[in-house]
């Protein structure tokens, strides 16, 4: 064997093309895994139609009984349905950087020298990828099983949009969780755990008007809630921009408060 | 690309303590390594081999003393020693999931080569490494050796001034040592330095030019691996690097209980 040339070594790039570069390589390593594992991306893309499907139907009869906003129980799911498919990828989303952690994967992208914090930052843009695909996919079953929207295409997107604000906090404190366990046995039970609870304290099911005095006021903390009540009403009353201004400033303090803490997890966590 | 190639060493350093709360993983270690070595860190578990490379790789902050890679300080600018060094770590950290050239284009990324300069790199990669054959293979179904050599490969995507090998041969039988051995000879031969951990002196005889012995924290032998030798008093002319080990690191006081061998690391 023989010493092989080497294509001559390229100057430093600056930050800005470094950051693009090494957000383009961890990108295409997430969505490469994701593509390997043809079952977990079938899951991701069904499962939120099987929610819709099942639980519309499901508690469509009982709803008939009480009044519920929108004209049809289906059409007042489908906002709590995209809501839920953001909290559940997103609170899953942290778990990948655990796995770098126990494997020693993390340690040798830290030897690199490309930021940290493009590895958190990647996972961010690739999960609000992936929930907005998966928002297409509910919104659009839905229109198919005959819900339609009051505020129309330009709308829908602003519910992607809504949904990556919601996600991005739910995703730090993925995060936050993953940089705080020593192994991925605890990360599934914990997230199990607050899973369903954080759901059903929300209005993703049941209006608020239906609920019980004290899980009233569980809800109304939720930031799930806010964020299923702004998508509703994009999906049943149509525009409304102060309202919308104000969800957006809460589910942005919502975010500030999840990055503080994946942040303070991160300053001890990264080894 | 650096002016005083000739002053300065590739590997500098000197006094260098770290501890972790009460323990002292290195205490004092200093040595230094020459362009275009391979350079053997030996030493027993516990003895400070891994912390001296996290530092050297500006994964890990002095305590105390001083380290300097190609004359770069780490603690310093650490960003501009992690673009100059390469490091292949103990463990297998190649994404299984992803296939050989995937896993070398993603490192590529990591050090901020462009695409077309990573998918270049990539493909010079798989030819020095012999792993042409296995590119399109996920990393998670390679057979040990080959698994290695894509490790090594992607310690090199950035064209390491030097290159750092943390027990590289482990767990490999005897063919797959050896094969590995002349891929570290010829990375050497394109003008990279080479610093390596060993548990296996044989290793170090073979390969190193230079070996250093390190032993709670500081290193107590430094030299040739025939200089080492010829130092040993009363070993005769016969003593292995084997030997050597044995009398700096005070290991051949067998009759010691096993217990305070235990306690004692």
């Amino acid at each position: 064997m023989s010493a092989v040339t080497f294509s001559s070594e390229a100057a430093a790039p600056g930050e800005l093309v470094g950051l693009w570069r090494e957000h383009r390589a961890l990108l295409g390593r997430w969505l490469s895994r994701l593509r390997r594992e043809p079952l977990a991306l079938l899951a991701l893309l069904v499962q939120p139609i099987v929610w819709l499907a099942l639980f519309g139907h499901l508690l469509a009869g009982m709803a008939q009984t009480a009044s519920v906003p929108g004209g049809s129980y289906l059409r007042f799911m489908t906002a709590g349905a995209v809501a839920m498919t953001v909290f559940n990828a997103c609170i899953q989303g942290g778990v990948e950087l655990l796995f770098d952690r126990e494997s020693g994967f993390l340690v040798r992208m830290l030897a690199a020298p490309a930021r940290r914090l493009s590895i958190v930052t990647s996972r961010f843009v690739y999960l609000a990828g992936l929930t907005s695909a998966q928002g297409i996919v509910i919104l659009a079953a839905a229109y198919l099983m005959g819900v339609r929207y009051a505020s129309g295409l330009a709308g829908l997107a602003c519910c992607l949009v809504i949904g990556a604000l919601f996600g991005a906090g739910v995703t730090a404190l993925s995060v936050a969780l993953a940089f705080s366990l020593r192994s991925h046995a605890q990360f599934f039970p914990i997230t199990g755990f607050a899973g369903l609870p954080l759901t059903f304290a929300s209005t993703a099911l049941v209006p608020l008007a239906l609920m019980p005095e004290w899980l009233r006021a569980v809800a109304r903390l939720n930031p799930m809630t806010y964020a299923i009540d702004e998508l509703r009403g994009l999906v049943i009353s149509g525009w409304e921009v102060r309202p919308l201004l104000a969800t957006a400033g809460a589910l942005l303090a919502f975010d500030a408060c999840c990055f503080a803490i994946a942040a303070f997890a991160m300053r001890r966590g990264w080894r | 690309m650096i002016a005083n190639e000739q002053t300065v060493a590739a590997v500098e350093v000197s006094n260098l303590r770290r501890t972790f709360g009460t323990t002292t993983a290195l205490d004092g270690a200093s040595f230094t390594v020459g362009y275009g070595e391979i350079f053997g860190l030996l030493g027993p578990n516990g003895a400070g081999k891994t912390t001296a490379i996290k530092i050297l790789l500006a994964l890990l902050r002095p305590t105390a003393g001083r380290a300097r890679v190609t004359g770069i300080d780490v603690a310093v600018q650490p960003m501009a020693v992690r673009r100059r060094v390469g490091w292949v770590p103990q463990e297998r950290t190649a994404d299984p999931l992803l296939t050989t050239r995937e896993n070398l284009r993603f490192m590529a990324g990591m050090y901020r080569l462009s695409a077309a300069a990573g998918r270049r790199r990539a493909e010079e990669l798989l030819a020095l490494t012999s792993l042409g054959d296995y590119a399109d293979r996920l990393a998670g179904d390679l057979s040990g050796g080959t698994r290695r050599r894509l490790e090594l490969a992607m310690g090199l995507v950035n064209v390491p001034a030097v290159l750092f090998l943390d027990e590289p041969t482990l767990g490999l039988d005897i063919t797959a040592r050896r094969s590995l051995w002349s891929y570290v000879r010829a990375i050497r031969q394109s003008g990279t330095t080479i610093v390596l951990t060993t548990h296996y002196l044989e290793e170090a005889d073979a390969l190193c030019d230079r070996v250093a012995i390190i032993d709670h924290g500081r290193i107590c032998a430094d030299g040739t691996p025939a200089e080492l030798k010829a130092g040993l008093t009363g070993a005769g002319a016969r003593a292995s690097l084997e030997d050597v080990f044995l009398a700096a690191t005070g290991q051949e006081l067998i009759d010691q209980p096993v217990t305070d061998q235990l306690v004692g690391r």
